[in-house]
């Protein structure tokens, strides 16, 4: 079942949390809301859920408008990011919840809590507590109790955001082998890129109460829509500088703009990845940056080089390869030369 | 927070301590537990067949006894439902007023029951607002059981709604959004999510509740209008046997009040330790749901 959100806007107070937001969730898909907090990401949410009414606007699930329906009546599942377990209740009589609120025979509740407790791998716990559980296992309850009436949607705040990184990494995985069985259109909300980029099949990304971008993982992660996003997506360094005729220059580097070809200069920031960056012993010819190694870290996949570079007052941070790290002996204090694989310049609404 | 306070209560001189101590036994052993004693003492001191003859002879203790026994569980259910709402109210909305309500829950407390109690006069006594308006429908209310039930209520009204507003703050409302969300109807989700998690509060609330309305003096002296086998209560009754110089009715009476207040005292504390873990387990379950 899809789920179409069109021109949504809630303020609380005099904070406007969602300002005319658009939104379309495809049948069978998984959608990330990712955003800095405050963006509005959890209100959208709670307003698909019907946790929240819009002040303007409408929610439609498939073709049917949902915009005032209570959220009892929406036959929906809400995962919340500190699970909200009833405390009270064994993990069986948790899952069992929403079927004996809607009446269903005693014999049914029984199989089917069965069979989610297979599904999260729980079913020597039905008879525990709450509180005996770990954090992932509290979780995959509440997802089993979400998921116990059949919603048609699954809708998870944060839904990992209280675990500790290796249980959430496990957990995220199992969620997405989850979905790739069961088919529940899924919106979940989250702050870290990479659970959104490594799970969803579309990311939603939201600053402001609007809509930055929406896009495959891929589509985004190449091609951000602005500087926004760009920055959002993080390990970039940034550069101030102007366009004239058709060029930006930054210092010695000079990147093509042609959508901006006039005489008069125009402020723009260009972004450039720290892993499309490239350290060299000596200039080679290609316009480069003279800098002096401040700091390297070297533990992990990547080498980190945190660079000076004298003529901006900046640092850079740039990847290098463990063979390229290797090759060039790097060490604090050396100079080198940073050269530029790929540069995104952004002016005010151009895009290259 | 607790070494420190070990720490320097240790460091006191001896002396200090010793006075303290024996200061805090002698105001409890003169002032609350030799009264108590006392009480047993006289009810029972000409044996326990005097004691049960005292209390079943005389039909207007009899008369006092079932009096109490009808307004204190009217009182009680009473304010189960309205402390039960208002809790509800402070702890899960927003509204206007909602600061003012807080601060009028506690209004019994401050006002003196003498006072409340002449409020009620004041409403529906024969010279009050309604007092015409009642006597031409034939309706008593002062010097009754309903004006007994009244200020009783009136008294006893912030008791439940005091004890389970902080319970269901530290509760918080997340477990009530998880059972609308699985699709549970109001009265699905108090019933099963709820109450489940306030009762030991709830117990305790009326348990403290019940404790005053059979105990209250003032408010229910002024609306009783004292008529002897008709409007006395329990405590009235024991003032009444007392100024007619029948001592060993008033202590037998007065007992039965007394042991009131030790089953309060006893379920009571049994109940504290218990909602304090409840309540240290919510804050333990909330604070690791927090980890990052």
């Amino acid at each position: 079942m899809s789920i179409t959100v069109k021109q949504v806007s809630k303020s609380f107070g005099s904070f406007r949390a969602l300002e005319h937001v658009s939104l379309e969730v495809a049948g069978g898909s998984l959608v990330a809301l990712l955003g800095p907090s405050g963006s509005g990401k959890t209100t959208l949410l709670r307003i698909i859920a019907g946790l929240e009414v819009p002040d303007a606007g409408t929610v439609l699930y498939q073709d049917e408008d949902v915009t005032e329906a209570a959220v009892k009546d929406r036959n929906v599942g809400f995962v919340f990011q500190h699970y909200a377990l009833f405390r009270h209740m064994t993990v069986f009589e948790n899952v069992a919840f929403g079927l004996r609120v809607r009446r269903w025979p005693r014999k049914r509740v029984k199989e089917r809590v069965g069979e989610l407790l297979r599904l999260i791998q729980l079913d020597g716990l039905a008879g525990s507590y709450p509180s005996q559980l770990s954090g992932g296992q509290r979780q995959r309850v509440a997802l089993a109790r979400a998921l116990a009436p059949e919603p048609k949607v699954l809708l998870l705040d944060e839904p990992f955001g209280a675990l500790d990184a290796k249980v959430r990494q496990d957990l995220r995985q199992w969620l997405r082998r989850l979905h790739d069985e069961i088919h529940v259109t899924s919106v979940f909300v989250t702050h870290d890129q990479e659970e959104a980029f490594e799970v969803a099949d579309r990311v939603v990304i939201m600053n402001h109460g609007h809509v930055e971008q929406t896009g495959t993982p891929r589509e985004i992660f190449e091609r951000p829509a602005n500087p926004f996003v760009m920055d959002f997506l993080g390990n970039v360094n940034v550069f101030h500088g102007h366009v004239v005729r058709g060029r930006m220059k930054v210092g010695s580097f000079e990147v093509d703009y042609p959508a901006h070809p006039h005489d008069e200069p125009r402020p723009a920031t260009a972004f450039v990845r720290s892993h499309e960056l490239e350290l060299l012993a000596k200039r080679n010819g290609r316009p480069s940056l003279e800098g002096k190694v401040v700091h390297v870290s070297p533990a992990g996949p990547v080498v980190r080089a945190r660079v000076f570079a004298a003529d901006f007052g900046v640092v850079l941070n740039v990847d290098v390869t463990r063979d390229r790290y290797a090759e060039l002996g790097l060490e604090v204090g050396d100079t080198v030369y940073v050269a530029a694989r790929d540069v995104r310049v952004y002016v005010q609404d151009y895009i290259i | 927070m607790s070494t420190p306070d070990h720490t320097n209560s240790r460091s006191d001189p001896r002396w200090v301590r010793i006075t303290l101590v024996t200061a805090a036994l002698g105001v409890v052993g003169v002032l609350i537990v030799i009264p108590l004693v006392d009480v047993f003492v006289e009810a029972f001191g000409r044996g326990f067949g005097a004691y049960w003859r005292t209390l079943t002879a005389d039909e207007d203790t009899l008369a006092a006894i079932r009096l109490t026994m009808t307004v204190a569980p009217i009182a009680v259910v009473t304010n189960l439902i309205f402390g039960i709402a208002a809790a509800w109210a402070i702890s899960r909305f927003r509204f206007p007023g909602r600061t003012l309500l807080t601060a009028l829950i506690d209004l019994p407390f401050s006002v003196s029951p003498v006072v409340a109690g002449l409020i009620f006069v004041l409403i529906f006594g024969l010279q009050g607002y309604l007092g015409p308006w009642l006597r031409a429908h034939d309706w008593r209310i002062i010097f009754a059981t309903p004006g007994l039930v009244l200020a009783t209520t009136f008294v006893t009204f912030p008791f439940v709604a005091r004890e389970l507003i902080p319970v269901m703050e530290a509760i918080g409302a997340d477990e009530e959004i998880a059972a609308v969300s699985l699709g549970a109807s109001g009265w699905q989700l108090f019933r099963r999510v709820t109450l489940p998690n306030i009762k030991w509060g709830l117990v305790y609330g009326l348990i403290l509740c019940n404790a005053r309305a059979m105990g209250e003096f003032g408010a229910v002296y002024v609306v009783s209008g004292h008529i002897t086998g008709r409007t006395d209560t329990m405590p009235l009754r024991v003032e009444k046997l007392f100024q007619e110089y029948n001592t060993p009715g008033a202590f037998a009476v007065a007992s039965l009040l007394a042991s009131l207040a030790l089953v309060t005292l006893a379920v009571k504390t049994a109940l504290e330790w218990k909602t304090r873990r409840d309540l240290a387990e919510a804050a333990r379950l909330r604070s690791e749901g927090e980890e990052p």
